[in-house]
């Protein structure tokens, strides 16, 4: 079901099943263009496929981005190896909550995605990667699994093409960092969820040391329309390198919080104004956090910007997650930031020492700064040591950590120093220690 | 150890959905999957899940380590967790944690005395536009008032709770 | 060869092989690049993150440990970006390390410090409070304290690629992980201490030297260990003449990083409380206390008398005492005694595997070979249990070089976690090598190591099958002890003189064997140096005369007239010669008083004889076995500096008389060491001995043995 109403501004192409009576059942889906485009795919060569996913410029809506054709293009065909195809719904990023709506409201549609994407490298076997928390998802997908199976749709020669396909899901088990596509091929082999050294990519060896296609949840969800309309026809509802819709969802002080379906390069105050109804009780804006935690934040002077990944890149930030948060003039940066930094220490895997120590170090100085025990040198302290981990960790998820950090401390740097002059706490500042 | 058939069921077709040799795979899910019917993860629980998936002890123990949903101590018969990230921080999660821990007499972690309700602040749920979400065991409930909260402690303690209604 | 690259670091043009590492390339042009993670032969990690430089072109620094060297990189370690990344990293790292060098075991040898020095700030700005965790004793010989901990991962990386043990894993995440034992809370393991001297900080401990000294306190003795046959360099650090510890701290021995348990801590033999002093004689029944010339003379007397009236001497020499010894005693035996009856207990068939490859060069197998040949067979061994370092050897060669390893074996082996294997009951070896003689004739090349299952004849079937597989070949006869193949080549051995001579060139009739010796009814004398016969065998002559040199009262030295205390290996100098047959010098350690060296005792005897046996100082006797044993010319100038030459004496025709049932392994196994093991409190005190030999991996949590995990082939390449 969904969980807020729709807005007449969205554009659905990848959520207009989740109104339907029944959206999860194969025979709705069969109803509206379902299993339309894998027979069109299985018509299709492998080289013509990615082609027409380069035209779609269909780009990875986990987080970077990346462009989904190119990514199917670099798995080597032919190694001998059995391939993979893996769906990243490990969805954690603060903010972000569509993966767990196209699951629930519309499973076969991301079935057939990885049908698509099976066929293109000649896979026998996918695996749905399923955050633990998520678990009455695993029961729909399943069920959704078995209906493919039992009206030909997934198992053996799959519509006569004498291709082989199976669709299994996986539990993950509470752990932001297996969202990291190396981390989630870890923990699908039953280990902790540690980043891999790359090079090699997963594309080249993912999971179980084989060639993988290894996606978010709506990447895949995109696909199957692309096939039906034709990647220029889905390149044609985004800008520019930035194809198609994707699900916005919104959270924070507006009055309509939601996901949304929406363009790319839909603009980021028509977002809030127009399809949420604005900031609530009369509030002013103060600043959004456009793609998730991970997303340096823009403050309100900023945000007269196009929802697109290279638009919000070129404004130090970053489209990420689709998850944007609307904080209201009222909000106390200190306590998000302290948040934030929070979460990062919390799901570091400490694998590396600027993240393991980095994440935790800032945490520390954050909660006594919130405790009412800054120091005027914590604020610089703040910026310098989220520098020292920015480019230097072995994953992004420092990066993570460090960016927002490093934005709220450069974009709100007077809420830090008005901080400082509130009532002091009654917490000493430990000395430092002589060595 | 033995298991209920269902969850026999569940564990073999776990182990026939990974690729031959690599039924190391099902150690997360079984172990998930083992909990939830056993109340935690014990020693036995840990041999039984080596012995099944073929790794060593070790293995496992490196896993349970790493992933905050396994619990080593048993959890209440149910387990409230708060979000408090940063969606949920924006309308007002803290101030239901603070309500929660008083309401129920528990830091986080903790379990009531009775075994029946265990309390614990999570990160972000995924129910972030429909702020703020609490789970209970795997129920989420979302718009999470402190007079919510409250209707849905009562409905544990007084065993009229029933799974869904976000 | 592939075409070597070109690239630049700190303004060098340098050069080499494609796949070269950063960090590996600037170490060879003495360029210095700083990390803790990155570790020679071990699987990379980029964990440290201290490794990182700038290459041009490249906006983000890069990790030196991971980044290949390419055509025309240009790479720079000195810059100031470098500088501070490397600062900021050491910062990171100090911030929930305890500051106490001057208490922690680990100060003054502590990589984290170095780096603090070399790197880091004179200040810290970390005012939090530090998350502290207890420390953890895992067994009595490793001790863990979590808050020193950098997770680095040498340790599980050792433990797991390096020894296929992976009794190391890790638990928790981000600020709380940390390493963890294999059983929850205590360690099931080789307890080899490998992970203790990886460790680059005070995290990992030992628990036979933690807190007793300063390292710099120390003087730091490269020797050889006397345990096992494999020879492995261990380095005693020696306080007030005392030894303190044993570790691996030059890597310089033909062990590289390995040590077993043995190696590392059963040192604590030589200060036991039963320890002899002093010399005994029997007096009115009793061993009594005696200077050393009371009893030199007794045993001087009752030797000549027994002499003169041409009695029946035995002698059984030692697997343990240096060759220098073995050489003066068999000479003591032939020249002074005029007897032939000398023998020593032999635990593998190396004079049958000699004559079998008379004629051949090239054909024993060195330790560095077992890493560099490309393929090997184990027959008939626990290699693992029985000859660690060996096992250590193979295992990186089929880690690193992906060579090729066969095991025919009773039981199950570690090996058979990476190696071909065949179960074969003893006897039935030779059907299990038929099995695979299509493989190994595959091979290019192979080492065969074959424990004491093999003997006589047996010996000559395997050279013949070997032959027929029509490649190169060479061989390892596997013995048990620190100097079992010295005693051979020195002549402990009743028809053979040194380096396998017939004993007939020292005008001498071929003697009785040990078990002869024991069991002849009218031997007037027997003496034994550094064995222990009457632990298993009883002595038929009840009114024989005997002498023993020993360090404790073993089974032998009760049973004796005279008995004379000696030096272990590590408070002498000399030689000693490992299975594979590589001579290596033992140095002196500690400074122990009462006992002599059995090379002076020898030497003593010969005195108070009236007898010239030439030599006597070490270096002296040394220049004589060079000269006139074959093989042993060895080059003075590696020995004396603490390499090794591997001896090969192969003479032609030897003229044996085979008794293959003297051929007796003593089974030991890590925790072992026959009476030696005995006395030592540290290898008898951990939960895993004495081991089994060729136990069931798979049963791991039930038999009282280090787990031995099943990892797949691709995970640890």
């Amino acid at each position: 079901m969904r969980y807020n109403e729709p807005s007449p501004l969205e554009q659905m192409i990848i959520s207009y099943r989740f109104d339907l009576p029944n959206s999860t059942s194969i025979d709705t889906y069969l109803a509206n263009d379902g299993y339309v485009a894998v027979k069109k795919a299985l018509a299709m060569t492998p080289e013509a496929i990615i082609e027409e996913l380069k035209v779609s410029s269909l780009r990875g809506r986990g987080g970077a981005g990346f462009p989904t054709g190119m990514k199917w293009s670099f798995v080597p065909r032919n190694t001998g190896k059995p391939t993979y195809v893996i769906c990243n719904s490990d969805e954690s990023e603060p903010g972000t909550c569509k993966d767990r709506l196209l699951m629930e409201n519309d499973p076969h549609q991301l079935i057939e995605g990885m049908l698509i994407a099976g066929w293109t490298i000649k896979s026998n076997k996918g695996y749905i990667f399923i955050r633990g928390e998520y678990r009455y998802l695993i029961e729909i997908v399943d069920r959704a699994i078995a209906e493919a199976y039992e009206r030909g749709y997934l198992g053996k020669n799959i519509l006569g093409s004498g291709w082989d396909f199976d669709v299994y899901t996986h539990t993950g088990a509470g752990a932001y960092e297996c969202g990291e596509e190396s981390a989630l091929l870890e923990s699908l082999e039953g280990k902790r969820g540690i980043p891999r050294l790359k090079p090699p990519f997963p594309a080249v060896v993912g999971a179980f040391q084989s060639p993988t296609i290894l996606n978010n949840c709506e990447t895949y969800s995109a696909v199957p329309w692309i096939f039906r309309n034709g990647g220029a026809a889905y390149a044609a509802l985004g800008t520019p390198k930035n194809g198609g819709t994707r699900l916005m969802c919104v959270s924070g002080h507006v009055n309509k919080p939601g996901v949304y379906e929406l363009p790319m390069g839909f603009p980021l105050m028509r977002l809030i104004n127009e399809i949420c109804g604005g900031i609530r009780n009369g509030k002013k804006l103060k600043a959004v956090i456009p793609g998730g935690s991970s997303s340096p934040i823009l403050k309100a002077e900023e945000c007269d910007i196009p929802l697109d990944f290279d638009s919000l890149a070129k404004a130090k930030t970053m489209a990420g997650s689709g998850g944007l948060v609307v904080l209201d003039e009222d909000t106390d940066i200190v306590a998000v930031a302290l948040r934030t930094i929070k979460f990062y220490a919390h799901e570091s895997c400490g694998w590396c020492i600027p993240c393991r120590e980095g994440t935790t170090w800032l945490k520390k100085i954050l909660s006594r700064f919130h405790d009412g025990g800054g120091l005027q040198s914590d604020i610089d302290l703040i910026g310098e040591l989220a520098g020292n981990m920015l480019g230097r960790t072995f994953c992004a998820l420092g990066d993570a950590a460090a960016m927002p950090t490093a934005a709220f401390i450069a974009k709100f740097r007077g809420e830090f120093e008005a901080y400082l002059n509130k009532s002091r706490s009654t917490q000493s500042v430990p000395e430092l220690a002589v060595v | 150890m033995t298991f209920s058939p269902e969850l026999e069921a569940r564990f073999a077709k776990l182990l026939e959905s990974y690729p031959t040799g690599r039924q190391r795979s099902a150690v997360v899910p079984m172990l998930l999957y083992a909990q939830d019917e056993i109340g935690c993860v014990t020693q036995e629980l840990v041999e039984e899940v080596a012995h099944r998936c073929g790794v060593t002890p070790l293995q496992v123990d490196e896993v349970i380590g790493y992933y905050s949903m396994l619990h080593r101590k048993p959890l209440g018969k149910y387990h409230v967790q708060v979000c408090t990230n940063i969606a949920c921080q924006a309308v007002g999660a803290e101030e239901l944690w603070d309500h929660a821990c008083e309401r129920l007499r528990l830091g986080n972690k903790e379990v009531s005395p009775d075994g029946l309700i265990s309390l614990e602040e999570v990160e972000c749920l995924g129910a972030c536009s429909w702020a703020p979400a609490i789970q209970i065991n795997y129920d989420f409930h979302h718009h999470v008032t402190p007079e919510r909260f409250d209707r849905l402690m009562d409905a544990l303690a007084n065993g009229s709770y029933s799974k869904k209604a976000s | 060869m592939a075409d070597p690259v070109n690239f630049t670091i700190d303004g060098h043009q340098l050069q080499a092989a494609p796949g070269t590492l950063v960090i590996n390339a600037a170490k060879q042009a003495g360029i210095s690049i700083p990390s803790f993670c990155y570790y020679d032969n071990l699987s990379l990690q980029a964990a440290c993150r201290m490794c990182l430089v700038e290459v041009e072109k490249t906006p983000k620094l890069q990790v030196a440990c991971t980044l290949p060297v390419a055509e025309g990189m240009v790479i720079h370690t000195d810059t100031p970006q470098v500088h501070q990344a490397r600062k900021s990293m050491v910062e990171f790292l100090l911030t929930n390390h305890p500051l106490d060098c001057p208490v922690c075991d680990k100060g003054g040898e502590c990589e984290l410090q170095d780096m603090a020095f070399r790197y880091g700030a004179g200040f810290s700005r970390f005012r939090e409070a530090k998350i502290h965790v207890d420390e953890k004793q895992w067994s009595p010989i490793v001790f863990y304290d979590a808050p020193r901990c950098i997770l680095c991962y040498r340790c599980v990386r050792i433990c797991g690629e390096g020894l296929g043990v992976s009794a190391l894993g890790i638990g928790n995440r981000g600020a709380a992980a940390e390493i963890v034992p294999n059983r929850g809370d205590h360690l099931e393991c080789d307890e080899c201490g490998l992970c203790i001297d990886i460790c680059p900080v005070g995290a990992l401990t030992s628990g036979t030297y933690r807190y007793k000294t300063r390292p710099w306190e120390m003087e730091h003795v490269g020797t050889i260990c006397t345990h096992c046959s494999n020879g492995c360099k261990t380095t005693l650090g020696v306080r007030n003449g005392q030894i303190i510890r044993a570790n691996n701290r030059d890597r310089s021995g033909v062990n590289g990083e390995f040590l077993c348990v043995k190696g590392r801590y059963a040192f604590d033999f030589y200060d036991h409380p039963d320890r002899l002093t002093a010399p005994l004689v029997r007096q009115g029944g009793e061993l009594r206390p005696v200077s050393w010339a009371q009893a030199l003379a007794v045993v001087a007397k009752r030797f000549s008398e027994i002499r003169a009236k041409n009695g029946k001497f035995g002698v059984i020499g030692s697997n343990h005492t240096t060759n220098e010894e073995n050489y003066q005693l068999q000479k003591f035996a032939r020249q002074v005694l005029r007897t032939s009856n000398i023998d020593h207990h032999r635990t593998g068939d190396v004079a049958t595997l000699l004559d079998a490859l008379n004629g051949r060069s090239n054909a024993l197998a060195s330790t560095a070979d077992l890493f560099n040949i490309n393929a090997a067979l184990i027959i008939d061994a626990d290699l693992a249990q029985e000859q660690p370092f060996l096992a250590f050897q193979l295992r990186a060669n089929w880690r690193l070089r992906k060579g090729h390893v066969y095991a025919v074996t009773p039981g199950p082996v570690r090996e058979d976690n990476y190696a071909t294997t065949v179960r074969s009951d003893f006897g039935k070896e030779f059907d299990a090598l038929e099995s695979l003689r299509e493989r190994l004739a595959a091979e290019s090349e192979l080492a065969i190591l074959f424990g004491a299952a093999i003997r006589g004849e047996d010996v000559r079937r395997l050279v013949a099958f070997g032959d027929s597989l029509g490649i190169p070949v060479k061989y390892v006869a596997l013995v048990d002890y620190s100097n079992s193949r010295g005693a051979a080549d020195m002549g402990l051995l009743p028809d053979l003189l040194p380096g396998y001579r017939p004993v007939s060139e020292a005008g001498l009739g071929p003697g009785l064997d040990y078990d002869q010796i024991l069991a002849a009814a009218d031997l007037n004398a027997l003496w034994v140096v550094g064995a222990n016969p009457l632990s298993r065998q009883t002595l038929a002559s009840g009114d024989a005369f005997v002498v023993v040199q020993e360090l404790f009262l073993t089974e032998t030295a009760q049973r004796a007239d005279v008995v004379l205390p000696t030096f272990c290996a590590y408070e002498k100098n000399g030689t000693v010669t490992n299975v594979c047959g590589d001579v290596q010098k033992l140095n002196r350690g500690p400074k122990t008083m009462g006992p002599k060296p059995d090379l002076d005792i020898i030497a003593l005897l010969a005195r108070e004889m009236r007898e010239d046996l030439g030599p006597v100082k070490v270096d002296h006797v040394f220049d004589e076995i060079r000269k006139s044993v074959h093989g042993y010319a060895v080059p003075l100038g590696i020995i004396e500096t603490g390499g090794a030459v591997q001896a090969v004496p192969l003479n032609g025709h030897i003229q044996i008389q085979s008794r293959p049932e003297l051929i007796r392994s003593a089974g030991n196994t890590l925790y072992t060491s026959g009476t030696l093991g005995r006395y030592s409190q540290m290898l008898n005190s951990v939960i895993e001995a004495p081991g089994a030999l060729y136990h069931d991996p798979h049963k791991a949590p039930v038999v009282r043995k280090g787990s031995v995990q099943v990892e797949t082939t691709e995970e640890y390449r």
